[in-house]
């Protein structure tokens, strides 16, 4: 019985590992984002609210999404409100994705990637520039969506492989 | 046309509308409370603030936990670097040492002049109190440069207060929560500081560039300024002291002046906060 439970509580953990993952890059001081070289920065919550929005929506709760923004808000000195506004984002056109979608493709998930994170992002640029009066380096943004672009595909590719072995038996 | 329509419309409404059984929200709804909160961030009530600022003490409590394993790798990392360099370290220190303690000599006989200067020309004088403060979380974001402190208005921690490390400037406060605070780091782009190039007493502006180095602006070009001059706060606005000392000018590749920064802004631990009072 003991044993049983055990197993039960390692699968709820490891079947939440998209929220966890979320909330630890979120509040890690690390930043997945910034590895310090020149104007190399990548949006890791983007990649996994996407891809998890996707592929397993019910493995990532809106709400929790939501909190994830404001920590990551709180922690970067943004305005508040701003990351759960573009990780929301993220979601929406994610999840519309998952609506249209016949025939799962991965090359084509990446294109549609490529817009959401243009779209979002320019949307938060303009907010960040325009209504809160604070100075951003344009070419950082530009560079943080090339480099989130081509993250997609390598993180997919893990989070595929996780996918299959965790939530095995729910795909089949 | 109008089916395909008619199913952009449905999946729109499907996405943003819809929840299934392990979603408590609709996305349209946290969409529309971020907006909300966004709003409520441009303005200042207080009300908003206080809720603002309990928040934000949990979130940085909560990043300094879960980045505690971080640190420790970080730490143990740099404190190895440290034992690899001990004897090199010892050598340089040594040398160092001859050369300061002949420097203090005349620096204090520099300070006691310039104390009896003032008080000749009846310049207003400051005192100085200071606060220590632990590096709680030090995000390394390429949009903003600024950390956070574990001393707020608890320890009279004011907005516009000076950081320094080792005595040289790092920063200013810009927000003030009770038991933590937000230091804008020089390196950010927003910030910016009146400073005195030396020698020549040259006055300007130190802006932030995001990078290692920071931008010395609204000065005549045919100032002489040139590789080598010590950048100190100038003192106007009556923000800072003057005399904190900032960084070394230096040519970059282009042979443009940037200012390199005394303080390495990676390996900030402990920093001090001065508060500069007028005595009357």
């Amino acid at each position: 019985m003991v044993k049983f439970q055990k197993r039960k509580i390692t699968n709820k953990v490891l079947k939440s590992f998209p929220i966890i993952l979320l909330f630890v890059s979120v509040l890690n001081e690390f930043d997945f984002n910034y590895l310090d070289f020149k104007y190399f920065s990548f949006n890791f919550p983007f990649i996994l609210v996407f891809y998890w929005s996707l592929k397993k929506n019910d493995s990532l709760a809106y709400g929790f999404i939501f909190i994830a923004g404001l920590f990551n808000d709180a922690v970067n000195g943004l305005p508040i409100g701003l990351s759960s506004l573009s990780y929301l984002l993220v979601c929406g056109f994610a999840a519309y994705l998952r609506n249209i979608t016949l025939r799962p493709d991965l090359f084509k998930d990446w294109l549609f990637f490529l817009m959401t994170i243009c779209v979002t992002n320019s949307l938060i640029y303009f907010l960040i520039v325009v209504f809160f009066e604070i100075n951003l380096n344009y070419l950082d943004y530009i560079f943080n969506i090339f480099f989130t672009f081509l993250f997609y595909i390598i993180f997919a590719y893990f989070f595929d492989i996780y996918q299959r072995f965790i939530f095995k038996k729910e795909n089949d | 046309m109008q089916p395909s329509r008619d199913d952009f419309v449905i999946a729109i409404r499907s996405a943003f509308l819809s929840k299934s059984a392990q979603q408590r929200f609709s996305l349209l709804l946290l969409i529309f409370f971020s907006l909300i909160l966004i709003s409520l961030s441009k303005f200042n009530f207080k009300a908003i603030d206080f809720v603002r600022m309990s928040f934000k003490e949990v979130a940085y409590r909560s990043s300094f936990i879960v980045s505690i394993p971080e640190k420790y790798i970080k730490i143990s990392y740099y404190s190895l670097m440290d034992h690899l360099q001990l004897y090199k370290d010892y050598k340089d220190t040594k040398n160092e040492l001859q050369i300061l303690k002949s420097k203090e000599l005349n620096n204090k006989y520099i300070i006691a002049e310039n104390q009896r200067l003032k008080e000749t020309i009846e310049e207003i004088k400051f005192s100085t109190e200071d606060i220590f403060a632990k590096v709680l979380l030090d995000k390394d974001s390429p949009f903003l440069k600024s950390f956070i402190i574990n001393k707020g208005s608890k320890q009279k921690i004011k907005i516009g207060m000076a950081v320094l490390d080792k005595g040289y400037l790092v920063g200013k406060i810009v927000e003030v929560n009770f038991l933590t605070s937000r230091v804008l780091l020089l390196t950010d782009l927003n910030s910016k500081i009146p400073v005195n190039i030396e020698p020549g007493a040259i006055q300007s502006i130190m802006s932030g560039t995001g990078n290692d180095y920071g931008q010395i602006q609204y000065f005549k070009k045919q100032k002489n300024i040139s590789e080598g001059n010590i950048v100190y706060t100038s003192g106007a606005g009556g923000v800072f002291n003057s005399g904190i000392p900032i960084g070394k000018i230096e040519l970059d590749n282009n042979k443009n002046l940037q200012v390199n920064y005394f303080t390495d802004f990676s390996q900030l631990r402990f920093v001090k906060i001065s508060l500069y009072e007028e005595i009357n």
